[in-house]
């Protein structure tokens, strides 16, 4: 059963259709990606499924239920890309501050506390500002009172940003852990190596519409070009197959696309005829970036405004 | 509610904790006291400054020149125009007409311009003298008499009488009803935009620091913004609660020690001297301050305290929905927020415009009208009640007014609310009063 289901859910403003008919579902202990460009509607549809907006349309099914924000936001942690934090206030009294509105009782918050202060290295911060944090420290502190009450859903808007590479590992580690546990992890961010990195499914939005759904391996194997890396030992002076072209040759290593209905073994088969030594052979998937600048890269980059007809 | 708990608990604690709100609680009363008792300080040694040496051709003044402490006389001193400051004098009063010739032009030599009061003092002294030797030669009655008969007329006084209902009658005194008036809607104007602002303050900083993201993926931006709003009422109520104990604390500590002293002290004073009430000019304003604290218990101090932390309140609610609803709209730049908040301020400032004429004329139409708009009557109302309740201001019209400010406060948390929902999460793009018009009436 899926932790969380979204069916057909609009959110349209005055000028744009902001989320336009999105449907996907998440399975728990998933680490999930959302991506788009810029203005895609992904704020929008994060924020329908933390509850902030009400949906004009469609369903969000949550552990099961109707989601309900009033009772199942306790269940759900979220993260803003920009640091959301009270500059005045002292961090331990900030976090428990958080953490009791979440529902968490004082003891029980104090305590939790504690523990991923501990974990992160920041026992000595309580009596801090957050005024005096670096931003880094104070995306640490985000993550902290973020995950604090354990929610199933974790909602996390570019975690990374702002972090070194000590720190950023600290969280992913973090993430990967908390998904073991059975939290469910959606992820939204722009940087795709990241996504490849550690997301287990990804969605693409643009225009508010869902563009792509799938495995980040099934999504690659969707847009791939069948293009393949050939190592020779020699390369012949002249290539003629009808089962694939040469694209690219560096050195001994060529770049082939296999043509329709040809298969690997064609091209080996081709090489070994002519008694040409193979070194390596592999496909060429593209990654991500690729897929999303293929995908995205044709439309217009500032989404224009429209008029909408309610 | 248990959220919206924590919510007012946090925005209370972290402000009451500040120490600009410590300082200014405990500072302010001191500051008054502080002002007030200068002020004393200065009228009581600023006096007994001019001493004057009298040259007397027509024989006007007589052997005997009373003197008030500000300003002395002295009689035909061994003195003139050329020497007179090396003997300590700080003016010559001339007069070069001789016993015949009255008719008054009196010469002043000095080496400064007197101010008004001095000049008064001068004035008034050589008019009295005139009339006291007028009286003496034409009627032949001496001035010690007119003195008495002077003395008597001045103890006549009015004693406003207010028929309440049931016949009961209460002593009224409208120069206290007007100076307690006048200054309790100057507390509730000068309140509402301290405590308004901060509400506003306290929105934009949460909007712009982005932690309204995160609280509203916990709690209802409407529990959110009703905390706040709560919060920061409960802080002023504090800081009044704080004043109220402190100045009383403060004038009972004065009333202690210093009327009992200075008051005997003007007694007597009074009393050594012929004429007594017209000279002693620095204790004038300490009888006045003795007289005052008399008549300040003619007020219904019950009354008006209760009707004070009523329209505080109320009024504060009614006004920090819409400085909540303007905050909430106000991007990073601040200049947006001097624009949007003209809207707000301007029913304010017309208030007080309002109070100003209704003080005057606490029964006229323009203040028993403008008393039952909720935008208004935390100020005008206030500077009526002190005239008295029913007197001046009938029950149903104290019932009918304070019933509107309720349901002004819940129809602009209303309103605001539907606004600071849309706004609080708006970013990057320019707020007008039109869209956050078409946000508070919109359906969802």
């Amino acid at each position: 059963m899926s932790l969380l289901e979204v069916k057909g859910l609009k959110k349209y403003y005055a000028t744009q259709k902001a989320v336009d008919d999105i449907s996907f579902a998440i399975e728990p202990g998933t680490i999930f990606g959302l991506l788009g460009p810029n203005g895609a509607g992904k704020t929008t549809l994060l924020r329908m499924i933390t509850g902030i907006f009400y949906p004009d349309e469609g369903q969000i099914i949550f552990d099961g239920k109707k989601f309900d924000p009033e009772n199942d936001v306790v269940h759900i942690g979220y993260m803003p890309e920009e640091r959301g934090l009270y500059k005045k206030m002292k961090i331990g009294e900030q976090a428990l501050y958080l953490a009791r509105l979440k529902g968490l009782g004082k003891e029980d918050a104090l305590e939790k506390i504690k523990q991923w202060f501990v974990k992160f290295e920041m026992q000595s911060w309580w009596n801090k500002k957050v005024e005096d944090l670096s931003k880094g420290m104070g995306q640490k502190l985000q993550f902290v009172t973020t995950v604090l009450h354990e929610p199933k859903l974790i909602i996390l808007d570019e975690p990374f940003s702002g972090l070194d590479p000590v720190n950023s590992n600290l969280i992913k580690e973090e993430i990967y852990q908390l998904a073991k546990r059975g939290c469910t992890i959606i992820f939204s961010t722009h940087r795709m190596e990241q996504v490849e990195e550690i997301c287990d499914q990804i969605i693409l939005v643009n225009k508010g519409q869902k563009i792509l759904d799938g495995t980040v391996n099934g999504v690659k194997q969707q847009y791939k070009d069948n293009l393949f890396h050939i190592g020779l030992q020699q390369v012949p002076q002249t290539i003629q197959s009808n089962y694939f072209e040469v694209i690219k040759q560096e050195n001994n290593v060529l770049e082939v696309k296999i043509k329709e209905g040809a298969t690997t073994n064609n091209v080996l088969q081709h090489f070994i005829q002519e008694g040409v030594g193979v070194t390596e052979f592999h496909e060429i998937l593209p990654t991500l970036n690729d897929i999303f600048i293929k995908v995205v890269g044709n439309t217009p980059l500032a989404r224009q405004f429209e008029t909408v007809q309610q | 509610m248990s959220k919206i708990w924590l919510i007012i608990k946090r925005e209370y604690l972290t402000r009451v904790r500040n120490k600009t709100f410590i300082l200014s609680t405990f500072l302010t009363p001191l500051l008054f006291a502080g002002i007030i008792a200068i002020v004393v300080f200065i009228t009581v040694k600023n006096s007994d400054k001019e001493k004057i040496a009298v040259i007397d051709n027509s024989g006007v003044f007589k052997e005997k020149v009373d003197s008030s402490k500000s300003v002395r006389f002295v009689l035909n001193p061994s003195v003139d125009t050329s020497n007179y400051v090396a003997q300590g004098y700080t003016a010559v009063l001339y007069s070069p007409n001789n016993q015949i010739n009255k008719t008054p032009r009196w010469q002043l030599y000095s080496k400064k311009n007197f101010g008004v009061m001095v000049k008064d003092k001068i004035n008034d002294k050589i008019n009295k003298e005139t009339e006291n030797d007028l009286l003496l030669s034409m009627y032949n009655i001496n001035s010690k008499a007119i003195d008495s008969v002077r003395q008597l007329a001045s103890t006549v006084k009015i004693d406003d009488i207010i028929m309440e209902e049931g016949s009961k009658l209460s002593k009224g005194n409208s120069g206290v009803a007007y100076a307690v008036g006048y200054g309790a809607a100057f507390l509730i104007y000068i309140t509402l935009f301290i405590y308004g602002s901060m509400v506003m303050r306290g929105v934009m900083e949460e909007k712009t620091n982005r932690i309204a993201e995160v609280v509203v993926s916990s709690v209802k931006p409407y529990q959110l913004m009703m905390g706040k709003i709560i919060g920061i009422g409960a802080v002023g109520l504090t800081q009044f609660f704080m004043w109220i104990i402190l100045i009383s604390a403060l004038s009972s500590a004065v009333g202690a020690f210093i009327p009992h002293d200075l008051l005997q002290q003007v007694n007597e004073a009074n009393k050594s001297l012929p004429g007594g009430n017209i000279g002693m000019q620095g204790n004038e304003a300490l009888i006045g301050l003795a007289k005052a604290q008399n008549e300040l218990s003619s007020v219904n101090w019950w009354l008006v305290t209760g009707c004070f932390i009523f329209y505080f309140l109320f009024g504060y609610l009614f006004y920090a929905a819409l400085f909540a609803a303007v905050g909430s709209a106000v991007n990073e730049d601040p200049q947006d927020a001097q624009s949007l908040m003209f809207p707000i301020t301007m029913p304010i400032v017309l208030a007080i415009v309002i109070m100003i004429n209704a003080i005057t004329h606490p029964e006229s139409a323009l203040a028993t009208w403008s008393s039952m708009v909720p935008f208004f009557s935390p100020i005008v109302m206030m500077a009526r009640i002190p005239f008295g309740v029913p007197g001046t201001v009938p029950y149903w019209q104290l019932a009918l007014s304070m019933l509107s400010l309720i349901g002004g406060f819940l129809f602009t948390t209303w309103l605001s609310a539907k606004i600071y929902r849309t706004a609080i999460l708006m970013y990057g793009k320019k707020v007008t009063w039109k869209e956050m018009w078409k946000w508070a009436f919109r359906k969802n």
